[in-house]
């Protein structure tokens, strides 16, 4: 019988089934990170019982890690406690840990992928919803909760019931200046915010195929904002290639074995899914959002819609409390909106890829006047090498503040939020009520349209600067 | 875990789609606060003001509202992110059941860590009850019987996956279950370091 991608991951690591769908799962990898790490870990020690496996967790201080440079753990004083909670949780258990200032520090969906911490073909949870992000490299990844968490630090496994298995085909190529990002707000745009609950979803088709693994990484990290758990794409040999030679991946005959198994891992023709949807690649345009779901996209030559024209009432006060909100009026064009900040950063788009797509649109410009811009590596490899190739001189020389690495802005859970009303024009994942900071105002956008608005001083279709 | 076996009282409803655990609790409370704490930082993107006096528009805000034991939500309740705060937060409101059409996945899985119940029934059947429930009329959830008897006294059903069912019922610890299956555990472990050698992570002489 021809299994999915998704089947194979979910069969490879059931060490019981339980019935109903139920499985006994085992986690290969947990990463925990300075919010919801601490109290998993002190309620497994509460309970007196040791960590499982602890060579299989994996620790470092990102939510709530000031950004500003020169930090250090004290500069957030409520975030230097987490800090040290983390840390000494870390040291008492023999969890690895990676502390600011040091290679491996980050946020934990781009220091696990880049550490090779985690591989095509594992298990990998994490107290963080974008957990799925790591799918992008044929992993089984997902978000969980607190009491999962100390499930599976204390059992190194969790029970998981089976979700129904759907596959997003993107066909066509994507346009010059179209990324990874704008499909994915085009797919929430197109699909719905709530399209993909109950569901692991593989991402495949041409488009996906061309991706380079750090574009295949955004793309499954906006999966949680279709609803789901699990975002996946097959492992190819651009995979197998980019995952070679980093720290915890295998070496020499053991590599070859393993990649072996990788490439083994796609859809089997035939493979059945419960939903199918097809998506032009070739139709996206750079995609922002204008409200308060990240469903709310909409082409950068598009506007921002009308509560009179919507469906039905509740649509209509949806649409109303989202544009009171944004501060923007029905039918208004997108581009052109005056920004006051821009936030280039976080687990969507923080890695080496992105911030030179950034840079490229920075160079030889200036922030416009008004704006504030941050450009925050999304963790501290991608900051050193982001420095020994010139970008970080590139974006200050056009006035950009070059950060130290963690979320900072996009979970404004560090002392970092964007002013009440302000405009932002951020890379990040979510524009919820709040989110940047009570009353801040988040577009979505890719990191070239975000460079884009930064240096014009408003929402700007990137392909227009020359 | 708390038991869940039935409630009786208001039920609020909060006909939005798209709710995300952001807007149930801010991620500032949860950095700041213990589990038990939570509840008068509830929905407050929705419930105050932004000088933080309360909006008596909001529904929640309403009399016979205050303490309703079950919510009534729209479409994709609960998505977002992970945090299990937002159904501390919802537990300190006296919140003990969710009947939407759908839920974020992660949400709807820490609604049962912690004997919350979450009921999936079609948008109609919710936008019904709503109605119904609009003057405060008090509803009972049973999980027993596995329905929701409205204010008119007509009882309908909902499904609930049978595990989860019975966890909910008997307040059961899902950690002492699985530990009691560690020697199966431990078996598939070490079979998997034959079978995936390279899934078993090892370092040589090296830093990251």
């Amino acid at each position: 019988m021809p299994r999915t991608l998704f089947d194979k991951l979910w069969d490879a690591h059931v060490v019981r089934e339980l019935g109903d769908g139920w499985a006994l799962l085992h986690i290969d990898r947990h990463l925990l990170h300075d919010l919801s790490g601490p109290p998993a870990m002190a309620e497994v020690a509460a309970r007196g019982l040791p960590l499982h496996n602890p060579e299989l967790d994996f620790a470092t201080p990102d939510h709530a890690a000031s950004s500003q440079p020169g930090r250090t753990p004290g500069t957030f004083p409520l975030g230097g406690r987490l800090h040290g909670a983390l840390r000494d949780l870390s040291a008492k258990s023999g969890v690895r840990f990676y502390d600011l200032g040091q290679p491996g520090q980050g946020i934990v969906h781009v220091m696990g992928p880049e550490l090779g911490i985690v591989l095509p073909g594992l298990t990998v949870i994490c107290g963080d919803s974008h957990t799925c992000t790591n799918g992008g490299l044929g992993a089984l990844a997902f978000g969980v909760g607190s009491s999962e968490s100390t499930h599976a630090l204390a059992t190194q496994t969790l029970r998981q019931q089976k979700p129904r298995r759907m596959r997003i085909r993107c066909d066509g190529e994507l346009g010059a200046g179209v990324t990874a990002k704008d499909l994915a707000l085009h797919i929430i745009g197109t699909l719905g915010a709530a399209a993909g609950v109950g569901c692991a979803i593989e991402f495949a088709g041409e488009a996906v195929r061309a991706l380079d693994v750090e574009a295949r990484l955004t793309l499954c990290n906006l999966t949680v904002e279709l609803g789901a758990r699990f975002g996946l794409i097959a492992p190819d040999q651009r995979t197998v290639d980019w995952v070679r030679g980093r720290l915890f991946a295998p070496t020499g005959a053991a590599f070859d074995a393993a990649a072996a198994r990788w490439l083994s891992l796609a859809s089997d023709e035939g493979a059945q899914f419960d939903r199918e949807e097809v998506i032009d690649a070739a139709a996206v345009a750079p995609t922002v959002t204008w409200g308060t779901s990240p469903e709310d996209a909409i082409a950068i030559d598009g506007h921002v819609p009308d509560p009179t024209d919507a469906p039905d009432a509740s649509a209509r006060s949806a649409i109303e409390a989202a544009l009171d909100y944004m501060g923007l009026a029905p039918r208004a064009a997108i581009a052109g909106t005056p920004v006051e900040w821009v936030f280039i950063g976080s687990c969507a788009n923080s890695r080496l890829p992105d911030l030179r797509a950034a840079a490229d649109v920075a160079r030889g410009r200036r922030v416009a006047d008004g704006v504030t811009a941050w450009v925050v590596p999304g963790s501290e490899n991608v900051k050193r090498a982001a420095e020994a190739e010139g970008l970080r001189e590139v974006f200050e020389a056009a006035g950009f503040q070059w950060r130290e690495p963690g979320c900072s802005m996009c979970v404004a859970a560090n002392g970092e939020q964007v002013p009440p009303k302000a405009r932002c024009v951020s890379t990040s994942n979510r524009n919820f009520v709040g989110r940047q900071g009570p009353g801040a105002r988040t577009h979505l956008a890719s990191p070239a349209m975000a460079a884009a608005a930064a240096v014009t001083g408003r929402i700007t279709d990137v392909r227009t600067l020359k | 875990m708390t038991p869940f076996t039935a409630v009786t009282g208001a039920a609020t409803p909060l006909m939005r789609a798209n709710i995300d655990t952001d807007v149930i609790v801010r991620i500032e409370r949860l950095t700041a606060f213990q589990r038990d704490q939570l509840g008068p930082y509830a929905f407050e993107a929705l419930r105050l003001r932004p000088d933080g006096s309360e909006d008596p528009g909001c529904v929640l805000n309403q009399p016979a509202f205050r303490n309703a034991p079950v919510l009534l939500a729209g479409e994709n309740f609960g998505c977002g992110s992970s945090r299990e705060g937002a159904v501390w937060a919802l537990m300190g409101l006296g919140i003990r059941c969710v009947i939407a059409p759908s839920f974020g996945d992660i949400f709807f899985n820490n609604c049962f860590q912690n004997g919350v119940l979450p009921v999936r029934w079609p948008m109609a059947l919710v936008e019904a009850l709503a109605t119904q429930c609009a003057g405060g009329a008090p509803v009972t959830v049973d999980l027993h019987a596995k329905t929701v008897t409205a204010p008119d006294r007509r009882a309908l059903p909902f499904d609930v996956d049978p595990l989860r069912r019975e966890a909910l019922l008997h307040g059961l610890d899902d950690i002492g279950l699985t530990l009691k299956d560690d020697a199966l555990i431990r078996e598939w472990q070490q079979a998997d370091r034959v079978r995936r050698p390279w899934a078993w992570p090892v370092v040589q002489g090296a830093t990251a």
